[in-house]
């Protein structure tokens, strides 16, 4: 990271700093299920998620009291026996898609996932287009064979 | 008074430069040998110029002469000194100084170094670095001017923002610079070649030391940020794909693909005009980083919100310079001839094989950092693109590129013998998925991707090491001989192997990262916690005062099977200026593990919420990169490259002749 990421991450700070008079941590030992397979899945779905004040932080990462909140909400909804995806649905109908940190496949995403294929395909189909085999240069004129197998022959200096 | 002479010496700066930006490169067009000699002259007193305006900030700054709002806003007397001085590019205006020095210092480099340049590419060169110095200084001037000063001058400072006052802060920035910067340099020569329509194996021999330098601090700094942001921000994290980090990830990319593109440019003339566009788009993705960050469409995600003025007027400079010099190449890289020919199984391949997987990598991070930005402004709809995309995306991309790093040196240039790289990576082939699957095997049910990982790490450093011995023992022969042969191979191919190692290296402790250990607890001072193989044990919390700030530190031990082996200080610590608390995280290095804790709240019941890890290998991770900069650094010290006598030393058997006979004598020969 940056000075700059340090700088923009401390602006983020400083901001903390104006709404929580002590700053929180990450995630806390009182947020922890006891259900040790619950809470994995609730840092897993943690991780995939945008605290949505910070600059690009998960909630997982995030000090941030909205993350906090948002940690206790997803772990409320695991212990009722939601699923992960629904816990994402029910986050995305609240803040929409931008609390994804992994943006869903749609149209208007399309572009954004077929990024790295078509780099590939790209970059790919100009080299074959490009390509001259080796072997495909044009043969000696005879004239041309006659110099070579004259300097060929001729006394090495 | 010594402020205003640095205002003044940056507005004369200006002026050079822009006399820099004209007369030499009307020289190299018309030939005119006065008109060229200017560049040198010029760009030395450029570079004098901006480093006396430097010299003047800092000593503003170690002054703390609270009459200059950059001081205020950004020390206090009681800092320790070195952190005045870092402060100095700790903030905008002063980073943009630093910028323009480190573009004038490469400048001056070519001026100095280069008699060895021909003088036509030189004057053109150092004419386009002209331009960039001329647009970042009237940058400077206009809209992020450090000298500005205050009516009223208040007592105290602000002080430097508490998560920057750190040693990292004080050696990052400026390698990060180096790096980042330093690409202007290759992009001046290539714009300069398109301009005097010359570009052969000479050019790419010219060119190559400059983006060696550039890429092994590039390489470095973005280590050292990686790991100033993992012992600082307190959750063990050291990449969190953050658009700004991905923008000295995109110009690493690009230039580690420039940096083997002009090895192969250089030995046998091909891939020219791509060689080109690489380093055109190195320096222009530095350029929009610096945008990106500067602008402030990144610390606000709505609108250029710190300062619109900055925001457009950089945009300005990119536009201009990204646009200008596509033009350029549209316009001129047809004229150049193709150069030689190969086999997709050749050295060549490989390194094609390497760039256009590199360049897709570049292209995944640079679509998904702008990508949010850009449909936003299209359509409104806000998404996210963070960590688990580039995850999913970039990751994958790299696979096939590691997996080839070790192949493409042990093929033959022209046309390779794949059958024959095979048996000669074997061994380390081998040896790597038989660690994959003992590991596997091991830890089953643990993590899958971290013993996958650690195969391929070990089967990239043993390979990196059979082309070595295979280079110093190619058949059976006595140890004398072996040595003499050690001798005599190029310091570039110890680079290029070192290098890769490095590479290899650092994948392993990235891979090692899936078998960490992680606690989240509210601690007992006098109570063991188990870490993984240890036990850490908080003796006791203690308040301290430092300098310009105040901490609570907790005393901890780390125990392995009772026996003390380590001891760590985590502490919280408080700003008094800006009131603002800052977490000290206590690392402590095991074997090549890192123990690493983080304090939170303190409980009335006299518990301490504390972040707990233990990080297996982790070390691995920076201690590649180093080796990787080693590598560069050994291959820039090789006789044939080094600067000033780019084209002396043996050439390849059938490479084209040097473009230019050597001008400066060697003192070793």
């Amino acid at each position: 990271m940056s000075a700059r990421a340090a700088a923009a991450r401390a602006a983020g700070l400083a901001l903390l700093a104006a709404l929580a008079v002590t700053p929180a941590r990450s995630v806390e030992p009182d947020e922890i299920l006891s259900d040790p397979a619950l809470e994995a899945r609730a840092r897993s779905i943690s991780e995939e998620l945008r605290c949505l004040v910070c600059q690009n932080q998960s909630i997982d990462d995030s000090a941030a009291p909205l993350a906090r909140d948002l940690r206790l909400i997803v772990r409320e909804h695991l212990k009722s026996g939601d699923s992960d995806d629904a816990i994402r649905a029910y986050l995305v109908r609240r803040y929409g898609d931008f609390v994804l940190l992994k943006p869903p496949l749609a149209p208007a995403t399309l572009l954004l996932w077929a990024t790295p294929g078509l780099a590939l395909l790209l970059g790919g189909a100009t080299l074959l287009a490009r390509r001259r085999p080796p072997g495909a240069s044009r043969p000696l004129t005879p004239d041309e064979q006659a110099r070579v197998d004259a300097l060929l022959a001729g006394p090495r200096g | 008074m010594i402020v205003e002479t640095g205002h003044f010496a940056l507005v004369l700066a200006l002026a050079l430069a822009l006399v820099q930006s004209v007369l030499p490169l009307w020289g190299s067009v018309r030939r005119d040998p006065t008109l060229m000699g200017t560049a040198v002259p010029v760009s030395l007193g450029q570079l004098a110029l901006v480093a006396y305006a430097f010299a003047c900030l800092a000593e503003a700054h170690v002054a703390a002469d609270f009459s200059l709002r950059n001081v205020v806003e950004n020390t206090h007397s009681t800092q320790p000194l070195v952190y005045k001085i870092a402060g100095v590019w700790g903030n905008h205006e002063g980073s943009m100084l630093l910028w323009v020095l480190i573009l004038a210092l490469f400048g001056g480099l070519v001026a100095l170094f280069g008699p060895g340049i021909p003088i036509v590419l030189r004057a053109a060169t150092l004419g386009v670095q002209g331009w960039i110095a001329s647009a970042f200084l009237l940058f400077i001037l206009l809209t992020s001017d450090p000298f500005a000063r205050v009516v009223d001058p208040p007592m105290e400072g602000q002080d430097l923002n508490p998560i920057l006052q750190d040693i990292g802060l004080a050696i990052h920035p400026p390698l990060l610079y180096l790096g980042y910067v330093g690409f202007s340099i290759v992009f001046s020569f290539a714009a300069a070649a398109l301009i005097t329509g010359r570009v052969d194996a000479g050019w790419a021999r010219f060119v190559r030391p400059w983006a060696l330098l550039a890429w092994t601090f590039l390489t470095l700094g973005i280590a050292m940020g990686s790991y100033w942001a993992y012992y600082t921000l307190g959750w063990g994290g050291f990449w969190f794909w953050d658009p700004v980090e991905n923008a000295s990830l995109m110009p690493w990319l690009a230039g580690t693909a420039l940096l083997h593109c002009t090895s192969v440019m250089e030995k046998r003339e091909a891939l020219k005009v791509w060689t080109i566009f690489l380093a055109i788009v190195t320096f222009s993705l530095s350029l929009l980083g610096t945008f990106l960050v500067r602008s402030g469409v990144l610390t606000s995600v709505h609108s250029f919100a710190s300062d619109p003025t900055r925001g457009t007027f950089i945009l300005l400079i990119l536009a201009v310079f990204i646009g200008g010099s596509f033009a350029l190449y549209a316009w001129r890289a047809p004229m150049l001839r193709a150069g030689g020919l190969f086999a997709p199984v050749s050295r060549e391949g490989a390194l094609v094989w390497n760039n256009l997987f590199l360049s897709a990598a570049c292209a995944t991070v640079l679509v998904g950092t702008l990508y949010p930005l850009a449909l936003e402004a299209l359509t409104g709809q806000k998404i996210s693109v963070g960590a688990p995309f580039f995850n999913l995306t970039f990751g994958p991309l790299l696979v096939p590129l590691l997996l080839v790093v070790p192949v493409g040196p042990s093929l033959a240039w022209k046309r390779g013998d794949l059958l024959g790289a095979a048996q000669r990576l074997t061994a380390a082939a081998g040896i790597g998925l038989l660690v994959a699957v003992v590991l596997l095997a091991v830890t089953r049910g643990g993590p899958v991707l971290a013993p996958l990982g650690a195969g391929l790490a070990v089967y990239i450093v043993l390979g990196a090491a059979t082309d070595v011995a295979l280079r110093l023992r190619p058949r059976p022969m006595p140890v004398r001989a072996v040595l003499e042969r050690a001798r005599g191979l190029p310091r570039s191919a110890y680079g290029t192997a070192l290098a890769h190692a490095g590479l290899g290296v650092t994948l392993l402790g990235l891979a090692a990262t899936g078998w960490g250990v992680e606690r989240i607890a509210a601690v007992t001072p006098g109570q063991p916690v188990e870490l993984g193989p240890y036990d850490l044990v908080v003796t006791g919390l203690q308040p301290r005062i430092g300098p310009n700030y105040a901490e609570t530190v907790a005393e901890t031990e780390v125990r392995r099977g009772g026996r003390v082996v380590a001891r760590i200080a985590p502490a919280k610590r408080v700003f008094a200026a800006r009131r603002q608390t800052v977490a000290e995280a206590g690392i402590v290095t095991l074997g090549l593990g890192q123990v690493y804790v983080s304090l939170g709240d303190q409980h009335a019941d006299g518990t301490i919420d504390a972040r707990m890890f233990w990080k297996p290998l982790v070390s691995l991770i920076w201690c590649g990169a180093l080796v990787m900069a080693l590598g560069g650094l050994l291959s820039l010290s090789d006789r044939r490259l080094r600067i000033g006598l780019a084209v002396r030393g043996s050439r390849p058997a059938g490479s084209p002749p040097p473009a230019r006979p050597p001008v400066l004598p060697s003192p070793a020969e």
